[in-house]
């Protein structure tokens, strides 16, 4: 028990001396690499808006209220779209991921050595890059609408669905397995009987865990053209109609509310 | 195997399925093909385009082999120095911040109204896109990494607070009892009670935010949000592929090399 001598007597204290210390050093080192960071940053902001952003901010509140509600009926049709984007993004992404999955699993690859890292690179690359750079990249490539809105979903999802996934095949009981193997079945038959059934309670799970962040995606993939409310919102700030951008503001978290509200019932019952 | 199917008067083993009321079941079924039908005859996608678009994807693609990193190199490392200031920066402001917000959303020792009060913030700072913040707050604070060191702050402290929250919740009350019961004040039952339960958590959350605050940050320049978000955008744009490229490679390379040190330092502190 870390102790020190203090006038004669020995008084309790939670850590040695030497690891007290470090953890000053580390907590300086941090405070240090913060406040340089922060200076860099200050150096680029023009401080003036910054002070002047609660005027700003007052001024813009006023101009949202009242929300233009007549404009709601203009919005069904983004609304769709938005939804359509998640939610064939998402079927996409899962056809892709899955076979993705089953390579990357050290339990399933047929080889460790060179499919394994390349279903992996899959992943990682999926994984990184957030579903607007994809879209960015995709309205250059397919033009700007729904579909390229879809493809970035997908793209995006593929990663995530296939990490959580193989994940979960590389946890399941291998003595199920080795059981259905016992009975002497094949390759496609071990995979059907010995492996799905053990991840098909986590599979569900992850495919709507994915749709219902894919729902809060699908909302801004539209500010570069792909489609969706998005578009819709990016172009009513433009026009610096502030009245109809506080109801498109609305409907996103109305959205966003009320897929989370599925998304929890569903993994509630599988669960 | 004939004779005892037969002895069972041929009855056949089929799979359980994974949802076991088949009303249920068939109506999911019937329900998304017509839901898809829909959505797919909805769909407007403009085919030519695409067509016509594939091309400029192959030439992306290529643009892979190599990558140009010299011709655009020095606002490629101007971006990505910016990113890397905003992301620790951000992740120190938000997690700050998060940490009274965790103590005061955790119903084990919070008191009611601070409890919904917390929670409320935590709900303001979720229900939003982190892209849609920015753009806000480029309007407010004007374009530069500025506004987007608010925007990750505020959402880190939606996702930080709400699972840090969870974790105290989860703690074992004995521990921070037995320091109360020595007649220790506030701070110290908080210190020496309940801080070193959740320190492993909180470490492993602080890096795992540390990576998506990296992430983000590549996409808040989209908006103006400052970091190597408007590098790229600028990069397709113009149609600059081979420096997309090589922005891309260099995003997934740092992620990596996050996700492989953050692997490591988390199997340490457990």
């Amino acid at each position: 028990m870390p102790t020190q001598a203090k006038g004669g007597t020995r008084v309790w204290q939670r850590r040695e001396r030497g690891r007290q210390l470090a953890i000053w050093a580390g907590w300086f080192f941090g405070t240090f690499i913060f406040l340089y960071c922060f200076k860099l940053i200050s150096d680029k902001t023009i401080w003036f808006f910054v002070t002047d952003a609660g005027r700003q901010a007052a001024d813009l509140g006023v101009r949202m209220v009242p929300p233009n509600w007549s404009y709601i009926n203009e919005l069904w049709e983004p609304l769709w779209d938005t939804i359509n984007i998640a939610t064939i993004g998402t079927l996409l992404a899962i056809v892709i991921a899955v076979p993705v999955a089953f390579l990357a699993a050290r339990n399933t690859t047929p080889s460790v050595a060179v499919v394994r890292p390349i279903a992996l690179l899959i992943i990682v690359a999926s994984r990184s890059i957030n579903a607007l750079i994809w879209a960015l990249l995709l309205v250059a490539i397919v033009g700007p609408g729904v579909f390229a809105g879809i493809l970035a979903i997908a793209l995006r999802s593929i990663g995530f669905v296939a990490k959580l996934l193989y994940e979960a095949i590389e946890e399941i009981d291998a003595s199920q397995v080795e059981a259905v193997t016992a009975t002497g079945a094949g390759r496609g038959q071990t995979l059907t009987y010995g492996i799905v059934p053990q991840i098909l309670p986590a599979f569900a799970g992850i495919t709507v865990f994915r749709w219902d962040i894919n729902i809060r995606e699908s909302t801004v993939v539209g500010l570069v053209g792909a489609g969706g409310i998005g578009l819709e919102l990016n172009s009513q700030i433009m026009e610096l109609s502030w009245t109809s951008v506080s109801v498109i503001l609305l409907a996103i978290i109305a959205t966003v509310v009320v897929s989370e509200w599925v998304s929890a019932k569903v993994r509630h019952a599988i669960i | 195997m004939t004779d005892v199917s037969v002895a069972l008067g041929r009855r056949r083993w089929k799979r359980p399925p994974l949802i076991a009321n088949p009303l249920l079941r068939w109506g999911l079924v019937v329900g998304g093909a017509v839901y898809l039908s829909f959505a797919l005859g909805t769909t407007e996608v403009n085919w030519s385009r695409v067509w016509e678009g594939l091309p400029r994807g192959k030439q992306f693609l290529l643009a892979f082999a190599p990558p140009d990193f010299v011709s655009r190199w020095d606002d490629i490392l101007d971006g990505l120095l910016e990113s890397l200031w905003m992301t620790a920066v951000s992740t120190v402001i938000g997690i700050v911040i998060s940490v009274p917000i965790a103590l005061g959303a955790a119903r084990n020792i919070a008191p009611l109204p601070v409890y919904y009060f917390c929670r409320a913030v935590i709900a303001v700072s979720r229900s939003f896109q982190e892209i849609i913040l920015a753009i806000f707050f480029v309007k407010l604070f004007g374009f530069g990494p500025f506004a987007g060191v608010v925007t990750l702050s505020l959402a880190t402290i939606g996702f930080f607070a709400k699972l840090l929250a969870e974790d105290i919740e989860d703690m074992d009350a004995a521990q921070a009892e037995a320091v109360r019961a020595t007649g220790g004040g506030w701070f110290q039952w908080l210190n020496y009670g309940i801080q070193p339960q959740v320190l492993p958590r909180f470490i492993g959350l602080s890096l795992y935010r540390l990576d998506i605050n990296l992430r983000e940050s590549a996409v808040v320049g989209i908006v103006g949000g400052g970091g190597i978000g408007a590098t790229l955008n600028t990069a397709f744009d113009r149609y600059e592929f081979d420096s997309a490229a090589a922005i891309l490679i260099v995003i997934i390379a740092i992620v990596m090399g996050l996700e492989y040190t953050s692997g490591h330092v988390r199997r340490w502190v457990q």
